[in-house]
């Protein structure tokens, strides 16, 4: 029984002859190279099944056009065609970096969506309401400060321009602005957090 | 513990592409046909 193993490049003119059996031996033959050698470089599963297939499309377009002439060298010949396609991959890549997600790191834990959900939406309304019902409980002069200085936005410089008090007594008042707010929700147990 | 930089090398034994993908290029390579026309070759790929 002859049991000689065919030579890639008996393969290679079987399979120009129109053997397409032959295509096959080489692929099962030469798979498990050249697919760990895209792999060693690209290290992603998908990206390696893509080149391992643009790699074979390239070399049955050649075979079929007859254009290949390195006989006895098929796989070194593969392996430049898959080594080119790799680095056509880094230099498409290079161009719009893409970011995935591995188990050391998380794109998704530096980018996030400040925009409040609409839960946190409602609950950020309830806080701000509730929080103007408790100025409102606040004496006159301390509520005219506190106002001004964190709806209106107004230094305290102004505030005493506006009032017609000194920088000292505005800087008091909104103190004690202060001190009776949290007095006021310590007492009613109220829960400002969104 | 200390951080570790180094990147982990990809893990490349047995590694084998998909059954799939060998039989799209099979099935590929048996739909494409050459066509040789006056010096110009034409690829055809047939369903």
């Amino acid at each position: 029984m002859n049991t000689t193993i065919p030579s890639d490049a008996f393969l290679v003119n079987a399979y120009i002859n129109g053997n397409e059996k032959a295509l096959s031996d080489l692929i099962q033959r030469h798979k498990q190279r050249i697919y760990s050698f895209i792999y060693s470089k690209v290290a992603d599963r998908d990206v390696t099944e893509d080149i391992f297939q643009d790699t074979f499309i390239k070399v049955i377009n050649t075979l079929k056009r007859g254009a290949y002439n390195e006989e006895g060298k098929f796989l070194p010949w593969v392996m430049r065609i898959a080594h080119n396609l790799i680095i056509d991959h880094f230099r498409k890549n290079n161009r719009m970096p893409k970011f995935e997600n591995n188990g050391d790191f998380n794109i998704f834990s530096v980018l996030c969506d400040d925009d409040l959900n609409a839960e946190r939406k409602i609950i950020k309304g309830q806080v701000e309401e509730d929080l103007r019902r408790l100025i409102l409980e606040l004496p006159e002069d301390q509520r005219e400060v506190l106002v001004m200085r964190l709806y209106k936005d107004m230094s305290f410089k102004e505030i005493s321009d506006q009032t017609g008090v000194s920088i000292n007594t505005a800087l008091g008042r909104m103190r004690y602005a202060l001190i009776n707010l949290r007095k006021v929700i310590d007492k009613h147990n109220i829960v400002l957090v969104n | 513990m200390e951080n570790v930089y180094s990147k982990t090398s990809p893990q490349n034994s047995n590694l084998s592409p998909k059954d799939e993908t060998i039989k799209f290029l099979l099935d590929y390579s048996q739909a494409l046909s050459v066509i040789d026309c006056n010096k110009w070759k034409f690829e055809a790929l047939l369903n």
